[in-house]
């Protein structure tokens, strides 16, 4: 079809491949600035604020900052705080989807609207009143609690999303299933969940990454030192010694974010791109 | 068990007639953790939230709080401070969401269909990777990109461009193209997946008609994707209006209170100057312009079913 047309058009169309070339690589760079600091100064002891080739690169940053105190214990807490708010969603999400997938009622509809209507609702605006609500009934400095409002807060996007993953099982597996006189829940947790498997994995990667770079909820939710995340105490480390020390700031935020690129390289992997996400937002 | 039990009961009973109560009640029951959970810790302090931004609450210091009715509100339509935030998050939406995400979102999507596949490929990444980063690293790196002494004022300088002290002088603006860095890539991905549902005949049969670039863009494109144009607006928006961590980790809402938008305003309120009633009511202006988008949001989406 192409080779049949005139020859201008082809170079033509080389052309413009050229400019969206390099009209792409001026944004790339620009968008890798700030990445190319990242990488570089947590290699460089001498860091600065601008990006620089480090004289001699070393892991220095690294060895220093890989202490119980910086790393280990806030990332602990961040697994713990974000492991068991992703599992309460998840599992939630799972039971939840189900029916709403499967049987029509009069309030499914409504009931699935309620949910993406919370979905788009500034989480930031209800802190305010949170934080006050548990102070009362004195949940606040509490690692459950936190994680109780966690999962609370991405319950509805993963209850959307784990719902359009269940639309698309065919149901005459299910069917066949109640002919044989299996109850709902093993019907859920033997013919559903494993055919929803990769589906249940992007939920579960995705409320975690977004949980464990989630600083405003335990920011003010958790007060005591040993019990902050990584994502706050990246924060007070910071604003401590960050002025000093860049690249061991650098070298903390690579370790710190380490995981959740690694989780969304994993999600793309299996869905092609974020592009299913994008998908599902849309509805 | 979930309030909407009865209701299917009900319509069990009434519509199938033989299918006996108990079982309409089992299948629905699998929804009831979730709507614990959702009812206890989303509608609870929505509804507190309701409730205290009428109140006088303070952080420390008081007995208990009392009604104070409109109060709040009154004040905050008086004081110069949360006048200053609002038109800061109006500045913030329209330069980072409407003006930067959104249109770079549709320019990078448009360029990678032309590109070749490797500078495809790692624009993609790059702007990937600046969305994928929690928020607390995305505003670290981007203030030492803008600091003083940081790497744009580098680069001016070895441009022979004057410098700035950015995050002084203009740090609204310096904010808001954080925000741009960090959010493009999801406008990229939605315009990405709107873009190629376009049928490549119509692109082809506009391109043989003669029309122009600009022409094929603003006829064809553009009102084939407007649904996802809507709803990528929509999304942006309230993702802007709720973003705490960039600006908290870059300026602190300073100098002064020139970068102060209005959940660091409520959060500088409720929690630094302790008058949590306050700080409540401005959360809650907040969250009702937050639902009036949603409301937009799920009828555009109903639209599309």
């Amino acid at each position: 079809m192409r080779t049949s047309r005139a020859r201008p058009l082809l170079t033509r169309r080389t052309r413009r491949r050229l400019a969206a070339d390099a009209a792409l690589l001026a944004v790339a760079a620009a968008f890798a600035v700030p990445l190319a600091w990242l990488v570089l100064s947590s290699l460089d002891t001498e860091a600065t604020l601008r990006v620089r080739v480090p004289g001699s690169p070393s892991l220095d940053n690294f060895s220093a900052v890989l202490t119980d105190e910086i790393t280990f214990t806030p990332m602990l807490n961040s697994l713990v705080l974000c492991g068991s708010a992703t599992a309460l969603t998840v599992a939630c999400a799972a039971l939840a989807a189900y029916p709403l997938s499967r049987y029509r009622s009069r309030f499914s509809r409504p009931y699935l609207l309620t949910v993406l209507f919370s979905t788009c609702l500034p989480i930031t605006a209800v802190m305010v009143p949170v934080y006050a609500l548990f102070v009362q009934v004195n949940l606040i400095d509490t690692v459950y609690g936190t994680a109780l409002f966690l999962a609370a807060s991405q319950l509805p996007f993963a209850i959307w999303l784990m719902k359009n993953f269940m639309d698309g099982i065919p149901r005459v597996l299910e069917e066949a299933a109640w002919t044989d006189g299996a109850s709902w829940f093993q019907t859920l947790w033997r013919v559903i969940l494993p055919l929803t498997g990769p589906g249940v994995t992007v939920v579960t990667i995705y409320t975690f990454a977004i949980m464990w770079g989630n600083f405003f909820v335990p920011f003010l939710l958790l007060l005591s030192p040993e019990q902050l995340p990584a994502s706050v105490s990246i924060f007070t480390f910071f604003g401590n010694y960050g002025a000093i020390a860049f690249g061991q700031l650098a070298a903390f935020s690579i370790l710190y974010s380490t995981p959740v690129v690694l989780l969304y390289v994993l999600i793309s992997r299996r869905l092609g791109g974020g592009f299913a996400l994008g998908g599902a937002v849309k509805g | 068990m979930s309030r909407a039990a009865p209701t299917t009961t009900a319509y069990g009973t009434a519509g199938r007639g033989a299918r006996p109560r108990r079982t309409a009640l089992l299948r629905w029951s699998p929804l009831a953790p979730a709507t614990v959970l959702l009812l206890l810790f989303l509608a609870g302090p929505i509804g507190y939230c309701v409730y205290i931004a009428f109140t006088d609450m303070q952080l420390t210091g008081q007995e208990s709080a009392s009604f104070v009715g409109l109060d709040n509100f009154r004040h905050a339509f008086g004081d110069p401070a949360f006048l200053n935030a609002v038109v800061l998050t109006l500045v913030f939406t329209l330069i980072s969401s409407i003006l930067g995400q959104n249109t770079l979102g549709l320019a990078l999507a448009a360029l990678m269909r032309r590109a070749s596949r490797p500078v495809r490929t790692v624009t993609g990444a790059v702007v990937l990777t600046a969305w994928v980063l929690p928020e607390i690293v995305a505003g670290f790196l981007l203030y030492t990109f803008f600091e003083r002494r940081g790497t744009l004022n580098a680069i001016l300088d070895w441009l022979h461009l004057p410098s700035q002290n950015w995050l002084f002088t203009l740090p609204i603006l310096a904010v808001s193209f954080a925000n741009v860095w960090r959010g493009t890539a999801f406008s990229m991905l939605i315009y990405s997946a709107a873009l190629s549902e376009i049928p490549q005949e119509v692109a082809e049969s506009a391109e043989v008609d003669g029309a122009s670039g600009r022409q094929r863009l603003w006829h064809v494109t553009l009102p084939m994707i407007r649904r996802s144009i809507g709803t990528n607006l929509m999304l942006n928006t309230l993702q802007t209006l709720s973003v705490f961590g960039l600006i908290w980790a870059m300026t602190r809402g300073g100098p002064g209170s020139r970068s102060q938008t209005l959940p660091v305003f409520m959060y500088d309120q409720a929690f630094l100057k302790s008058l949590i009633g306050y700080g409540t009511a401005v959360a809650l202006l907040l969250l009702v312009v937050g639902a009036l988008f949603s409301v937009v949001y799920l009828r555009l989406l109903r639209e599309e079913v």
